[in-house]
């Protein structure tokens, strides 16, 4: 899933206190599952800033909602009837949400509630990490199923380097070496040969360098 | 020979090879480079010039190798796929070669987290395996990697860097063979303090036959006090320090323990020297070129070869 994480709520109170009037939407999709921006963190984040609104003697009305899916514009639109008098969204989901709502009301400014992180999962009640980096052509059938990509600090083909220690990231001890994970399952998986072979310098074009990316699905188009 | 490296030709006529390092000043300060090639131009066959190490900006490597060539030494160009794109780098390798630079360190780079950019974006669009084919391919094909022809020779001596001590143990002789496997013709070891465990790892090395395929320098870093040790050993990566060796210093009155630093070191290269597969050594002394001179006297490596 796409893992956010919500903003400072300065930031946010700055973003839309210059405005009387705003809409708060949460997304059910990835941000609920990951505690950003469901619609308990859009109760939550909208009665804070009606309390700051209030202790600063500033006039605000929030008006709550949360849709299915910010990143699909057909539910983007069940907002449609809540837009009256509204001078700004404050979007609580990840960028993709943010930018198909400024895509659909084009004449209403759009704020982003919470900082998008990564794709990743969760690993235990309240810890989250990145997995994939979205690079656009998977190699996870060379590394045991484990991306250096997005858990080597170096994004290394043929790692470890030579800050690999006790099975940690010489950059911070609380990150797991992504080549000793992969050296470990590989072992595992009596595929240690796999490792003698270089893997080739990689194709960025694929990946966020190549531009902005699209997929068209001729099979799919109505 | 492959290319016109001094370094080449000592290692090829078999001679034990002796290199040196050189870290750039933070900033334009030429006489910084100028100095330091004084010091140790006649007890080094040829010197490595860092490439931002520990990612803090400094003169780039490129020119101080090329200030050391004026002043009549034999650089070894350290390049990093940090801060490069391909584009970049091989755009960089016909500067440097253009400048009569000869050889090459290929490396992956420390992460910029340790720099003092730390919000800078990084590139690794290549990993130091990959830089390796690289410069191979531009030597020995005459293309750049997207198969366009190079115009006139680029005839660099190719070497990697080698950390013995890091971790699984028994992947770095992995790792040192696809360094080999991609086309490197030496390599430069990490500081070594563990010489058991050095000598543990140039078996594996022996056990592959990787000694006759490539020159391996064994690294070596002069401690100067007790604070540097612990320092190294913590906090810097890829770096162990035995016990004993602390303690050593330790013994000693702390005005002497620079000189016992010292001791320690040349005892070191004694010992390497005597290892099967050890083909020279590289003194990594950090802001310490002034003691080099002693070291490798010390050492027993005078005279070095002249050619």
């Amino acid at each position: 899933m796409v893992v956010a994480e919500q903003k400072d709520f300065e930031e946010i109170k700055n973003m839309v206190f210059p405005h009387k009037k705003i809409l708060v939407v949460g997304c059910g999709t990835c941000v609920t599952i990951c505690f950003a921006g469901g619609e308990k963190e859009v109760g939550i984040l909208s009665a804070l800033l009606r309390i700051a609104a209030k202790k600063e003697k500033h006039e605000l009305k929030i008006v709550e909602a949360t849709i299915e899916r910010q990143c699909d514009k057909e539910f983007v639109e069940e907002l449609k009837d809540k837009l009256d008098g509204i001078e700004a969204i404050l979007s609580l989901g990840c960028g993709a949400g943010v930018q198909t709502i400024a895509e659909t009301f084009t004449n209403i400014p759009i704020y982003p509630g919470v900082n998008t992180k990564f794709v990743g999962r969760v690993e235990e009640q309240g810890v989250w990490s990145e997995r994939c980096t979205g690079c656009g052509d998977c190699l996870l059938d060379k590394t045991g199923g484990i991306c250096p990509i997005a858990r080597c600090a170096k994004s290394l083909l043929n790692g470890p380097c030579g800050g690999s220690k006790n099975g940690k990231c010489e950059i911070n001890p609380d990150i797991d070496c992504a080549w000793q994970l992969i050296y470990d399952r590989l072992k595992e998986l009596g595929q240690l040969d796999k490792l003698e072979e270089i893997i080739p310098i990689k194709d960025w074009s694929t990946s966020r360098d190549g531009g902005p990316r699209k997929i068209v699905r001729e099979d799919l188009k109505l | 020979m492959k290319t016109e490296s001094k370094l080449e030709k000592i290692l090829e006529k078999g001679k034990f090879a002796v290199t040196g390092e050189c870290g750039p000043p933070k900033g334009a300060n030429a006489e910084v480079i100028k100095r330091k090639a004084k010091i140790i131009k006649d007890y080094v066959d040829a010197v490595n010039v860092t490439d931002n190490q520990t990612s803090i900006v400094r003169l780039s490597s490129i020119a101080s190798c090329a200030i050391l060539k004026q002043e009549g030494l034999e650089p070894i160009m350290q390049m990093v796929t940090r801060d490069r794109n391909r584009i970049a780098i091989q755009s960089d390798i016909f500067g440097a070669y253009a400048l009569g630079i000869r050889n090459i360190l290929c490396l992956t780079g420390d992460h910029q987290t340790f720099g003092n950019h730390p919000q800078s974006k990084n590139v690794f669009d290549m990993d130091s395996i990959h830089l390796i084919q690289t410069v191979k391919m531009m030597r020995d094909e005459g293309k750049i990697l997207s198969g366009d022809e190079i115009d006139g020779e680029l005839k660099m001596f190719i070497g990697a860097a080698s950390n013995p001590f890091a971790d699984p143990f028994e992947f770095r002789v992995v790792r040192l063979a696809k360094k080999v496997k991609a086309g490197c013709d030496f390599i430069q070891t990490q500081c070594i303090y563990d010489l058991n465990k050095f000598e543990e790892f140039m078996k594996m090395v022996r056990d592959r036959g990787l000694d006759k395929k490539v020159h391996i320098l064994a690294g070596v870093t002069p401690l100067k006090s007790v604070g540097m040790a612990k320092y190294m050993k913590e906090k810097v990566a890829g770096i162990d320090i035995p016990d004993e060796l602390i303690d050593r210093m330790k013994g000693v009155p702390k005005e002497k323990r620079a000189d016992e630093g010292i001791k320690i070191c040349v005892e070191t290269i004694k010992r390497l020297k005597e290892i099967e597969g050890v083909a020279g050594v590289h003194i990594m002394a950090i802001e310490w070129e002034e003691k080099v001179p002693r070291i490798v006297e010390e050492a027993g490596l005078l005279p070095r070869p002249s050619l």
